[in-house]
Order: structure tokens, then C-alpha cells, then sequence
């Protein structure tokens, strides 16, 4: 199960992922992805602080958009991943490759520039 | 100790694969990270079985069996679909995939990431993937 809650703030996109991002789950994933960047803000944040799983599926999602992400300039950034999940991400060094950060405030502090 | 689980034909049924993994590693004090890590590796095979290894009849089903030693524990997945060495699968590179951004193929990189030793054993009419994974148990 994978529940994707997502809202247009002022100047940047905002993406909730909760529950497992596995092989027949991730294509909600990706769907909101794409929306965020057709919105053209170039700003997303995706929150995972309820993300409980993630498998090449849902690593997949991501890793398909870090060209587009440079071809864009669009400032694109996790934020609240659980340790388990955030090693995941590192087996592949997709850790190095995605702006990974704390919190919330972290994310939109680099937002807005601060 | 060893125990069975059964997954049918079914990408909605991972989750209760994952849970059922995840249930007798913690029984058996198993960090959350490495549950996290053998359940991943674990899922990314039944997926592929699921989506790739077409049965001849439906109504057959994945067997896991988990066998947990003293220093390690071992997977065996059984399925009756079309084999598929994962020895013998070349990996990706993972800049190629982003620079096509491709959504998949890094699943199989995983598992090979995640477990210590792999097994494959292709018969008439079954497959058999054994991994194992060198683990330290918390009291």
C-alpha cells in the first residue's frame, strides 16, 4: 500500500509518500512525480517520513528523474527518510546522486535559498 | 529453525511476503537494517519470478523457506516458471540507466549487494535460489 498526497504551495510542489513503494505500488510514485515537474515550478519536495519500505521499484521512480532534475535545474529534495529506508538508497550511491536531507525546515530552507 | 511461506502469482501479495520475513527475522533478533536489507533482497526476487516467470499453471506459488543458523540465515525460493539465472544476468551501469532514465533494472544489483552467497539450480520442473546472508543477532 502507498498513499501519495500531493499540494501546490506558493513557489514549490509538495509530495507525501506514505506506506510501501514496492513493484506493484511505485507507479503512484512516479505518476505525482510527473505531475510535480509538468507543474513547472522547478521546486519539489517529497516528504518520506512515513515512507516504511522502498525496493528497485520505487528507487527506480526516482533514479529516472535525476536527468531531468539536472536537464531543469529543478531543485528537488527528500526530505525525513527512516535510517533503514536511507540505506537503501545508499546501497546504489543513489544517496550521493539525490538531495537528501532531515527535515522539513532543511528541505525548505534549500527552497528558499537560505 | 526454518520456516514456509507461499506466495501466489501476484504483485499485491509482496507485502505479505515482506511481512511474513520480517515477523521471523525479529523473532529472532535480526536489527531492523538488515531485516530491511534480506526483505528487500528477498522481494526484489519474487518480483521478478512474479513479473518474468510466467507458470504453466496459475494456481502455483512461490515457497520461501527461511533457515536461520547461528551466524547466518538463508533463503530458498522455489517456482515453477521460466528459470531465470541470476548469476548469469549482466547488471546494468547505473549512470547508463539514469542518462536513459529508466525506471528499472537495478533489482537483481540489489540482491547481489545485499547477500553473501547466491545459489541456482535449474531443474525440469522447478527453479531453486538459495541466499544467505551473515548475520550478527542481537540479544
Amino acid at each position: 500500500m502507498l498513499d501519495i498526497l500531493q499540494s501546490s504551495e506558493n513557489n514549490y510542489i509538495s509530495i507525501t509518500v506514505t506506506g510501501d513503494a514496492d513493484a506493484s505500488s511505485s507507479i503512484k510514485l512516479d505518476k505525482a512525480i510527473r505531475w510535480a515537474f509538468d507543474e513547472s515550478l522547478q521546486k519539489i519536495i517529497i516528504d518520506c517520513t512515513h515512507l516504511n519500505y522502498i525496493s528497485s521499484a520505487g528507487l527506480g521512480v526516482f533514479m529516472s528523474y535525476i536527468e531531468e532534475i539536472n536537464q531543469t535545474n529543478t531543485t528537488f529534495i527528500i526530505y525525513g527518510l527512516s535510517e533503514k529506508v536511507l540505506k537503501v538508497f545508499g546501497i546504489l550511491g543513489l544517496d550521493q546522486l539525490l538531495k537528501i536531507v532531515g527535515t522539513k525546515e532543511e528541505a525548505l530552507a534549500q527552497i528558499n535559498g537560505i | 529453525m526454518a520456516y514456509s511461506f507461499n506466495i501466489p502469482y501476484s504483485k499485491n501479495k509482496l507485502r505479505l511476503m515482506r511481512k511474513f520475513v520480517t515477523d521471523v527475522l525479529h523473532e529472532h533478533h535480526v536489527s531492523d537494517i538488515e531485516t530491511n536489507m534480506m526483505v528487500l533482497a528477498v522481494d526484489e526476487v519474487c518480483a521478478n519470478i512474479i513479473i518474468h516467470g510466467q507458470p504453466s499453471n496459475l494456481e502455483d506459488n512461490v515457497k520461501i523457506t527461511i533457515k536461520v543458523d547461528q551466524d547466518r540465515v538463508c533463503f530458498e525460493i522455489v517456482d515453477q516458471g521460466a528459470a531465470f539465472d541470476i548469476l548469469k544476468y549482466s547488471e546494468p551501469i547505473i549512470g547508463d540507466l539514469i542518462k536513459m532514465k529508466q525506471k528499472g533494472g537495478v533489482g537483481i544489483m540489489l540482491v547481489k549487494k545485499i547477500m553473501d552467497e547466491i545459489e541456482f539450480q535449474s531443474g525440469p520442473k522447478q527453479n531453486i535460489l538459495r541466499l544467505c546472508k551473515n548475520v550478527e543477532f542481537e540479544k
